[in-house]
């Protein structure tokens, strides 16, 4: 049978997001999307010792443009940079037991997000 | 944050997408799934007594809307398959006479899609802009017609954002040089006087589901002398112009449907419109947030909105959590993750678009409904617009 609707998962990750906000000089930042389209998201991490100690995330977007976020800072946090930086869009979705088809593309660019905050946080270093 | 079924009754605001069947109608037409079954096509007892009840149901439908008689209604499978009738069935019977056809660009896509098929079999397709409160550009829709043009398409009223269009001056344009008028009344029947010999409609497209009827019937009214062919064709039912065997079930409700919604349109468009007026009353001293559609030429049931910097399926998914349905235009809840095309016709940018949330009520709706619901909106709006990078800017 397709999926009907959010997982019970996503629902519950939507309806209460994971380290929601902002952190005030962010050791990375990463920011996607576009407002036109209807997804914008942006990640700040906090990194010592190559290690995310903290992580924030804000999203403009669905359901699942939300909970994707919220997810992927769970997965994110206390892990190495080299291993967060391999979390994949994938990895997200079926850590919320899977994603309607439609939103597959569209919504699940969090881990793009992550992403864009480890590269930032890397450049940096490398300019230290 | 109440959460679904812990003490809140439901609060059911999407009539526009769906409506229960009125119990009346439902008790009134029971008999014809059971034990009056017929095919009003049969010749004995049985499918005569179907046939008359199908016919009875084809008088108060042609009553409802004043036309000049019970058989200028044809009964369709729903409301698109009546507008595909429409239009296609006008075009190809017509095509000597021209080819080109005409439509407001808030169509229903059971519209645009049928006149974008002609297009791309050699008929000029024109959409005629509205203005940014969804009222069709008159000036726009006298400068596209031409002798050719065989069909133009207006909405009574607009389901997304309400707003209802001047149909008799439209009439008297399309007529100076067009051909036919076709008015999908599906928003706008049951709730503002419709009357097609007044207000010149050639063509009037009408659903059963809302005016409270059963889901699968629609009806189109077709003027005498108008020139139209089947889109469906079979053993020749409903005089040839859509073959199949009756829906009696739906059919018969929906002439039940709309017999008790044309008694009690006055009474309950003036509670609803005491509702609405409240409700928009409420929900727009929510920051930033705007009505969509026309303040006043309004239907009674319908209040929209738009919210910046928040996401319209958000927006429903957080509302469902208070058990309270709504529906929204944005991209995100559709098919095509396209947002809402009446939206951006009203000259909302994308991302203004995303942000809509459309109530439609209903006789269940109470007036005790309204604080409920904007403290639900309130809430929503706020717990989102905390979630959102985009209120940055404007939180300083």
């Amino acid at each position: 049978m397709a999926t009907v609707g959010y997982s019970k998962k996503v629902m519950e990750h939507f309806m209460n997001p994971r380290n929601v906000g902002v952190i005030e000089n962010p050791d990375g930042y990463g920011k996607v999307g576009n407002p036109v389209c209807g997804d914008v998201m942006e990640i700040f991490i906090k990194v010592k010792d190559d290690i995310i100690t903290d992580i924030k995330f804000r999203t403009f977007g669905c359901g699942s443009a939300i909970a994707t976020s919220s997810m992927v800072t769970e997965l994110a946090k206390g892990k190495h940079v080299d291993e967060a930086v391999k979390i994949t869009r994938g990895d997200v979705a079926s850590e919320l037991d899977g994603l309607p088809a439609q939103k597959m593309h569209c919504s699940n660019l969090a881990a793009d997000a992550l992403h864009e905050a480890i590269k930032d946080y890397k450049n940096k270093k490398q300019k230290k | 944050m109440v959460l679904k079924g812990e003490y809140m009754p439901r609060i059911y605001l999407d009539h526009a997408s769906s409506m229960p069947i009125d119990p009346r109608v439902l008790e009134f037409s029971k008999p014809f799934l059971t034990s009056s079954h017929g095919n009003p096509s049969s010749l004995h007892s049985v499918g005569l007594e179907a046939r008359r009840a199908v016919e009875e149901s084809r008088k108060k439908i042609a009553e409802f809307v004043h036309a000049e008689n019970e058989n200028t209604i044809i009964f369709t499978g729903g409301a698109t398959e009546a507008n595909n009738l429409a239009v296609k069935g006008t075009a190809l019977r017509n095509i000597n006479q021209g080819k080109a056809v005409v439509a407001s660009a808030i169509e229903h896509m059971s519209v645009l899609n049928p006149m974008k098929e002609l297009q791309k079999n050699g008929f000029t397709f024109t959409t005629v802009p509205v203005d940014s409160t969804g009222i069709v550009d008159l000036k726009k829709l006298q400068a596209v017609l031409t002798k050719q043009t065989v069909l133009t398409s207006m909405m009574y009223a607009n389901n997304e954002i309400g707003t209802i269009e001047p149909i008799q001056e439209i009439s008297t344009l399309v007529h100076e040089k067009g051909m036919y008028l076709h008015v999908d009344a599906v928003a706008a029947a049951g709730r503002i006087p419709i009357d097609v010999q007044k207000d010149g409609i050639d063509l009037l497209t009408l659903s059963s589901n809302d005016l409270y009827g059963p889901q699968g019937a629609g009806a189109l009214y077709v003027k005498p002398g108008v020139k139209l062919q089947s889109v469906m064709l079979g053993g020749g039912q409903e005089r040839g112009f859509r073959s199949g065997t009756e829906n009696l079930f739906a059919i018969i409700g929906m002439g039940e449907a709309a017999r008790i919604a044309h008694q009690e349109k006055q009474q309950e468009n003036n509670r609803l419109i005491s509702i609405r007026d409240k409700l928009i009353k409420e929900i727009l001293q929510i920051d930033q947030s705007y009505l969509t559609g026309h303040p006043m030429q309004r239907l009674p049931h319908h209040a929209s909105f738009r919210f910046s910097y928040i996401e319209g399926e958000s927006i429903l998914l957080n509302m469902d959590m208070y058990d309270i349905q709504v529906s929204t235009g944005s991209a995100c809840s559709s098919k095509t993750l396209e947002p809402s095309h009446v939206l951006l016709a009203i000259g909302l940018k994308h991302e203004e678009a995303h942000g809509s949330m459309v109530l439609t009520l209903g006789r269940s709706t109470t007036i005790d409904d309204v604080q409920p619901v904007s403290k639900a909106t309130n809430e929503t709006v706020e717990r989102l617009r905390k979630l959102s990078p985009m209120s940055q800017e404007w939180r300083k």
